[in-house]
């Protein structure tokens, strides 16, 4: 049971969570993962860690609400348990000092981007980072990713702010400009696709972060594999991170919908 | 336990006078008791209802009168965990059912869980005498089974004494068969024992694996509940390797370590299609049902895909176990698909048979191909290589050879793929020191389970890479003995 201690709503779909995990607050990297679950019948969802303070043994967790889960997990409050969280997961990022660093985070992948920045920061990377969404309302963490960044560019679809235009605009504007040596993309599947072709393109050595279904999350179900390079990977413990031009997406977009009827069916009968 | 120890014990004037009381030839005219079941067509509707029912007081009564307390009872050179079983089934014989169950309990710590999953036929059932005279073997599992239910459900179950702690700290990684056996043995020596476990419940395949109508969740909680009242911690949600390092234990005053970190990784035969949507592991299927309880109905979270025509690769307890699940899951046919021989199945003779009975089709000699998929890339179907047997191969079993160009094809809306487990990749890869054979198992002392970090010992699939319950249970208990003896020393 992990108390939450802070709740803020970035939009209207989009919660972060601060709660406490102090053995996790202290082992986890940039790149790391949490399971949790809701309730005693609760199903085990992954999510990737936002961010963490040691000396308060809290971890941040950003969800937006898609499913039954992250809507159970919308609506807790302040004072309220999760559960169940454990945790770090997954590989952390590796880090080291790149050049320049295109950090590129899709809808609420900038979450889990933002500890990336930070790591890569610090490292001594110049980062540009580009934070794309659908709409104003849905750029998270603006302010957090400015702190850590060199230079920022915003890509909304509909224009509502920032440049208009999808990620890969704002990607190939960056990579006019300058010498990327490093590219970390972290999004929506489809999102992620695209832009791993675009730095493709440009031989730029990109990373993205898999967001599959889980159920353990250790290694155990093999509900996560991917195929990276031909060869089939566990995203739980082989990644969650890989190298973006070696995965296929399309078989990724594919696996992602593997319960949609059932997810539907569910969401359905939780919001009656 | 020694020859010696064991004449002793059946010296005893009680067993003496027992052995008295019905002459071998009268006990060799007993039947073998046949164990209760819940019939095929009731039991296929319910995923809580165990299968075999158990035994009555009358029923186990006669069957011990089955056992000739022989001199050398050889039944006990097959149990890896060393029960002494003539001394527990004349227990029951004379209707002493808390001391059998006392007896078992000196060497066992999950006698409900063994009654019913080992594979008695390869191991003390394979071993006694009467198979030599011509008679089934004593029904062993079913009578561990009978007193270890009996006492459970008297309400009145007796924890084993533990020595006055000796003030050093151990713990476990991992809550399954292993590690819960070297949890009871350290406890009962006096070590303050901490078992860590991943997930967010205790008792691993026990609990994820296994199905409930062969081993209800029940009789594996009263078995932890068992080892709780003795002192052994639990802490779920934790990761040795992930959530606590190696140092961090060091820090926290751990003085030895057991690593029953288990199987894995699934298998996947890397065949075209295995990536489909309804291809998924065992390991998968079994855990979305018996942990997570999807498709049962009860306001569980976790969905599971139903199939209408499931098809289940391998020939072990995990396939049958997922065979049967399917059937319980509303399919209507469930096909196991295996690329050796009915007689070479590696799976426990009695769930074979159960298998057959709930309808389970046995499609022998085929071996997967490929799966096709759906507009909606779904499996649909999987195409199936013909097989026959060749020479018999390093396992002694014969060989599977394909027949050129023979091939069959299934529909198929479900796949589940029990073809085995790699060990769990995160002690390995985490525990710095350690020395890893190629297939990923932690290398251990065969007697002493000690790894090459000293005080790291390791037992179960991480070091067997895929065994038995109670092949696990008995490497816990070795690696209790032997960790004991290093602590001791040092």
């Amino acid at each position: 049971m992990n108390k939450i201690v802070a709740k803020e709503f970035f939009s209207e779909n989009v919660v972060k969570l601060e709660i406490e995990a102090p053995q996790i607050a202290k082992s986890r990297k940039a790149g790391h993962f949490v399971i949790i679950k809701i309730g005693e019948k609760g199903e085990r969802i992954p999510l990737t860690i936002a961010g963490a303070d040691e000396e308060k043994g809290t971890i941040n967790l950003v969800a937006q609400r898609v499913g039954v889960s992250t809507r159970k997990l919308a609506e807790l409050n302040v004072g309220d348990y999760v559960t169940d969280v454990v945790g770090p997961l997954g590989r952390a990022t590796e880090i080291e000092n790149y050049g320049t660093v295109l950090a590129c985070g899709g809808g609420v992948g900038v979450a889990p981007l933002l500890p990336i920045v930070i790591a890569m920061k610090k490292a001594g990377n110049r980062v540009i980072s580009i934070l794309a969404a659908r709409s104003k309302d849905l750029i998270i963490l603006e302010d957090e990713i400015r702190k850590y960044s060199d230079e920022v560019i915003i890509m909304t679809d509909d224009g509502s702010y920032g440049e208009k235009g999808n990620v890969t605009v704002g990607m190939e504007a960056a990579i006019a400009k300058e010498k990327i040596d490093r590219a970390i993309v972290i999004g929506p599947t489809i999102m992620m696709k695209f832009a791993s072709l675009t730095t493709k393109k440009y031989e730029i050595p990109t990373i993205a972060s898999l967001n599959t279904i889980m159920v353990d999350g250790t290694g155990m179900c093999g509900a996560c594999r991917v195929t990276v390079g031909g060869k089939t990977k566990f995203v739980c413990v082989d990644g969650p991170e890989f190298d973006a031009h070696q995965i296929d997406f399309d078989e990724v977009l594919v696996r992602m919908r593997a319960y949609k009827t059932e997810e539907t069916e569910a969401l359905a009968a939780y919001n009656k | 336990m020694t020859k010696e120890e064991i004449l002793a014990l059946r010296n005893e004037p009680w067993r003496d006078e027992l052995r008295k009381k019905m002459s071998p030839k009268e006990r060799g005219a007993i039947e073998r008791v046949k164990m209760p079941e819940l019939a095929p067509d009731y039991r296929i509707t319910t995923f809580t209802e165990e299968v075999q029912q158990g035994l009555t007081k009358e029923m186990a009564v006669t069957e011990a009168q089955r056992c000739l307390d022989c001199g050398d009872p050889s039944c006990m050179k097959g149990c890896p965990v060393g029960i002494n079983i003539p001394t527990f089934i004349k227990h029951i014989e004379k209707e002493e059912f808390a001391e059998a169950i006392a007896t078992i309990k000196q060497t066992s710590s999950l006698p409900a869980v063994c009654g019913r999953v080992c594979p008695q036929e390869k191991q003390c059932e394979g071993n006694c005498i009467k198979l030599k005279m011509n008679q089934k073997a004593v029904a062993i599992g079913y009578l561990e089974r009978f007193a270890a239910d009996y006492e459970r459900e008297s309400g009145k179950m007796q924890a084993p004494q533990c020595a006055a702690s000796n003030g050093k700290k151990v713990c476990v990684v991992g809550s399954g068969p292993s590690g819960l056996a070297f949890a009871a043995d350290m406890i009962k020596l006096g070590y303050d024992v901490t078992v860590f476990e991943a997930l967010h419940e205790i008792g691993g395949v026990l609990k994820y694996g296994i199905p409930e109508f062969r081993l209800p969740n029940n009789v594996v909680e009263a078995e932890i509940n068992t080892l709780r009242q003795m002192g052994v911690k639990f802490e779920p949600n934790t990761i040795v390797g992930k959530t606590i390092s190696y140092e961090q234990l060091h820090e926290m005053g751990f003085d030895g370590i057991f690593v029953g970190s288990g199987a894995g990784l699934p298998r996947f035969m890397n065949i075209p299609g295995e990536n489909l949507i309804g291809v998924m592991s065992s390991n998968e299927y079994l855990t979305r049902i018996n942990l997570m309880g999807a498709g049962r109905g009860q306001g569980f979270d976790t969905p599971v895909l139903k199939g209408k025509n499931v098809v289940v690769c391998g020939g072990g307890n995990t396939a049958m176990d997922s065979a049967r699940t399917a059937k319980r899951m509303g399919a209507e046919t469930v096909t196991l698909v295996y690329r050796r021989g009915l007689d070479e199945l590696p799976a426990r003779a009695e769930e074979v048979h159960h298998a057959m009975e709930e309808g389970i089709d046995f499609h022998v000699l085929h071996n997967p191909l490929e799966y096709h998929a759906d507009e909606n890339g779904r499996v649909k179907e999987a195409v199936l290589q013909v097989m026959e047997l060749g020479e018999p191969d390093a396992s002694g079993r014969r060989s599977p050879v394909a027949i050129e160009g023979k091939t069959e094809t299934i529909p198929a809306d479900l796949v589940v793929v029990a073809i085995g487990v790699s060990p769990n990749p995160i002690i390995p890869t985490n525990f710095k020191g350690l020395e890893i054979s190629k297939k990923g198992t932690i290398v251990v002392g065969e007697e002493s389970m000690q790894s090459a970090l000293s005080d790291v010992f390791a037992g179960g699939d991480i070091v067997r890479g895929g065994a038995t319950v109670i092949l696990a249970m008995g490497d816990g208990r070795k690696a209790a003995s032997a960790m004991d003896e290093y602590l001791t020393k040092k």
